[in-house]
């Protein structure tokens, strides 16, 4: 047919596309991770990747499985929510390996004043008051037991 | 010291006990987490902030957030009273440090945690070009950081400011709801830090739950409720000029 | 602290978006522009613009060329790019991206100039010099066939891909829109004029772009301006404009006139930092200033040299003023707060990945592509019939 003739080149152009095209499948196929689409548009593995990320903190119930002692005390007190590494900081590396990473002990007078420092901004009922003129200077664990710092349940040093 | 028999009878069992929620605790026992059991939220209980910053501190040592970039931030509110549109509002380096003193002068003040909503229509997933970001059938928000291109839209498009181009990675970073930790019966690093239980982490399809009842008596909210993104860090008392 | 006042989300005091993201869509608007000022002569049959009916789809071919290096330089990992081709989302209109870029350049761009140019093609590989010739060959696909037959099929087939070729130009800068204009967590952009509002500045600049280059290659080249054809570009330019800046103050009259909770903030914002481009440059200098002196042109018979002067000024103009725009709705929209209590500022570096000395370099890379396709593929009457070439 004499179109087809004139039009060879045309056909070639397309030809062109559909190469590239299958060349882009094949391609597609080698690149796009395994786990893609697994549970939605995405790499179903990466879940799992960013599941095994190393862990700082350990957790109050570890700390609690050994530390027995301090947790009675503690559970009678003001501080019976507070956390312990809220003010020990990230230690699930001691958790792992007691014996050998011991934590350093928290400077009270540096680590009270962080939450307890009076302020117009902090809600009404919470305890708060102006370091300086409190203590004048003196650190805070002088008088307040830190794991039960209340002064009437017996925590005054 | 010394350890009576008596002692011993009681402290092996217990410790046997804690021996398990110990293992529980280290990072390879993870393997009856099942996603479909579980939709993770957030309870913010603003009255109960004290602005100490514990958790903007615990997030970065838990997650390696760098400098100057924040997965979580806590924003100090000063409401007058003629005009509650405009608080002046405060977050020295996010409130890492906590706060400067507030002088009495008889104004409302307040803090307001922040961090990713973890929304259930959100639309920073939905604007990835590559399906780099994604909401976990758990309800975790996520980034694929071997994916991301790093092109930002999603930065663009997240209504709540909490994500950031990490400046080594070149990929997005943001809040994880510490997904390595929730997926081991742990909790997230600020709620574990957060000295008076303002921030909790809540399971919405575990009944026993104790959020579940405090969502059902208490009045809570969502930020920017108008966009509809299906945010699920639930606030408690958030006052209405909370941007 | 450095640039910021009020309160910002401690995340944003840095910009995500840069001057690069400035010049993507300025470049596509121009592709798109020029595109269109093609298809007037090709498919509404405007006879008096064909003197740039060529030079007008190489322009287009340039800058299209150039597009996507300043979308890839600002990745933070440039050679995931592919990962749009291979793992698109559906649900992301910059997915979009890759496979309209892909179409448009090779299923309408490339595939008209070839259509176009094919006769020229054909002979030129058989009479240019010893090493251009192999790039001519490569470029005929191994057919020589330029009868009339196969010509008249070129052109019908032409003729089909410049009328896709429209809303292919259309959807590849009106996605650019939709990017911005879907964002609802961006008041500045969200909106569902920014699509129209960027194919129409795309079609000012674009049209401004070829009128500017027609007018200035023929200068160089010493040869006469068609003026014929320059009045009926500039008559297409001003009408186009006059959309434009319709379109462009209907969002601002119904912004101002709603004031929502965002108004207040960005009001502030174009009265202080955006004041200079927003105000000055892209509504005065790159809008009103051009839409006058062209009235004036439309309205009162200037001699010849008058209306050549009007309209290189009035196109240079209009191209900073459609810049100022894409810079507004980008820097502009990454200026405030989503907090709406606060503001940042915008440190364009100078020797960085995206800074200012990339993007110039950017600007002027697809006029070096424009010189090398117009030594390949002269549009110029007189020099396409090689001399070799007898009545076919």
């Amino acid at each position: 047919m004499s179109v087809f003739k004139d039009a060879r080149h045309l056909f070639r152009f397309a030809g062109l596309f559909v190469f590239a095209f299958l060349v882009f499948l094949v391609v597609r196929h080698d690149v796009v991770p395994k786990s893609f689409g697994q549970y939605g548009h995405y790499r179903g593995n990466a879940i799992g990747e960013i599941a095994a990320h190393p862990i700082k903190f350990a957790g109050h119930q570890a700390c609690e499985s050994c530390h027995t002692d301090v947790l009675d005390v503690k559970a009678k007190g003001k501080h019976a929510n507070v956390n312990c590494e809220a003010c020990h900081g990230a230690l699930a590396k001691h958790a792992d390996d007691p014996s050998t990473v011991t934590p350093v002990k928290p400077d009270t007078a540096v680590i009270c004043a962080q939450c307890h420092t009076a302020s117009a901004a902090k809600p009404k009922g919470f305890p708060q008051v102006v370091p300086e003129e409190h203590s004048t200077g003196l650190p805070c664990e002088t008088c307040h037991k830190p794991h039960s710092p209340g002064m009437d349940a017996g925590g005054a040093k | 010291m010394k350890i009576t028999r008596r002692q011993m009878i009681v402290l092996l069992p217990a410790a046997a006990v804690a021996w398990k929620y110990v293992l529980a605790g280290t990072p390879e026992a993870s393997p009856n987490y099942k996603m479909t059991e579980h939709w993770w939220s957030m309870l913010i209980d603003i009255p109960k902030c004290i602005g100490c910053g514990n958790c903007v501190r615990a997030c970065q040592t838990e997650n390696d957030v760098p400098d100057g970039y924040f997965r979580t931030w806590v924003e100090r509110y000063n409401v007058s009273d003629e005009d509650m549109t405009n608080p002046h509002v405060i977050s020295p380096d996010g409130g890492k440090e906590g706060f400067p003193v507030a002088q009495e002068d008889g104004e409302k003040y307040f803090f307001a945690p922040k961090m990713c909503n973890q929304c259930a229509d959100s639309p920073c997933t939905q604007v990835c070009p590559v399906g780099a970001t994604f909401i976990s059938p758990d309800g975790a928000v996520l980034v694929d950081q071997t994916y991301c291109l790093g092109c930002a839209y999603c930065v663009q498009a997240c209504p709540y400011g909490c994500r950031y181009i990490h400046p080594v990675k070149k990929v997005v970073d943001k809040c994880t709801l510490c997904y390595h930790r929730i997926t081991k019966g742990l909790t997230t690093a600020c709620c574990e830090a957060c000295p008076t239980g303002a921030r909790q982490l809540a399971d919405l399809k575990d009944p026993k739950d104790p959020i579940h009842e405090f969502l059902k008596t208490h009045s809570v909210q969502v930020l920017k409720p108008h966009m509809a993104t299906g945010a699920k860090v639930f606030y408690n008392d958030l006052d209405g000029s909370v941007r | 602290m450095n640039g910021v006042e009020g309160f910002i989300y401690p995340n944003e005091i840095a910009l995500q978006w840069s001057v690069l993201i400035v010049l993507y869509p300025f470049i596509t608007g121009l592709v798109a522009g020029a595109f269109i000022l093609a298809s007037l002569e090709r498919i509404f049959r405007v006879e008096a613009v064909k003197p740039t009916y060529r030079l007008a789809l190489l322009t287009a071919l340039a800058f299209l060329l150039v597009a996507p290096l300043p979308l890839i330089l600002h990745l933070g990992h440039p050679f995931r790019s592919p990962e749009m081709y291979f793992t698109p989302h559906s649900t992301s209109a910059m997915a979009m991206f890759g496979y309209v870029y892909m179409w448009y350049l090779m299923a309408v761009l490339v595939f008209e100039i070839w259509l176009d140019y094919r006769r020229e093609i054909v002979l030129w590989s058989q009479s240019a010099g010893k090493w251009t010739r192999w790039i001519y060959r490569l470029m005929t696909l191994g057919s020589s066939n330029i009868s009339e037959h196969s010509l008249a099929i070129d052109e019908r087939v032409g003729w089909i891909v410049t009328l896709i070729g429209i809303p292919s130009a259309f959807l590849l800068h009106g996605y650019v829109g939709f990017i911005f204009g879907s964002v609802k967590a961006n008041p500045w952009w969200s909106s569902p004029l920014m699509p129209v509002v960027f194919i129409f500045s795309a079609m000012v600049s674009g049209i401004a772009a070829v009128m500017l280059l027609y007018m200035a290659i023929a200068k160089l080249r010493k040869q006469k301006i068609d003026i014929s054809c320059v009045d009926t570009i500039a008559m297409y330019l001003f009408y186009t404009f006059i959309i434009d800046f319709s379109l462009e103050m209907l969002d601002l009259i119904h912004r101002i006139y709603e004031a929502d909770e965002s108004f207040r903030s960005l009001n502030f914002l174009v009265h202080t930092q955006l004041y200079i481009p927003h105000i000055v440059i892209q509504i005065c200098l790159g809008t009103l200033t051009p839409i006058v002196l062209l009235g004036i042109t439309q309205v009162v018979k200037l001699p010849e040299m008058a209306r050549k002067r009007i309209y290189s000024v009035a196109g240079c103009l209009t191209l900073i003023g459609i810049f100022a725009m894409r810079w507004n709705v980008v820097i502009g929209g990454q200026l405030f707060s989503k907090s709406f209590l606060g503001y940042t500022t915008y440190k364009m570096g100078l020797v960085t990945k995206e800074g200012l000395i990339v993007a110039v370099a950017l600007t002027i890379l697809p006029l070096v592509f424009l010189w090398v396709l117009v030594k390949l593929l002269p549009p110029w009457p007189e020099k396409s019939v090689p001399e070799a070439a007898a009545a076919d």
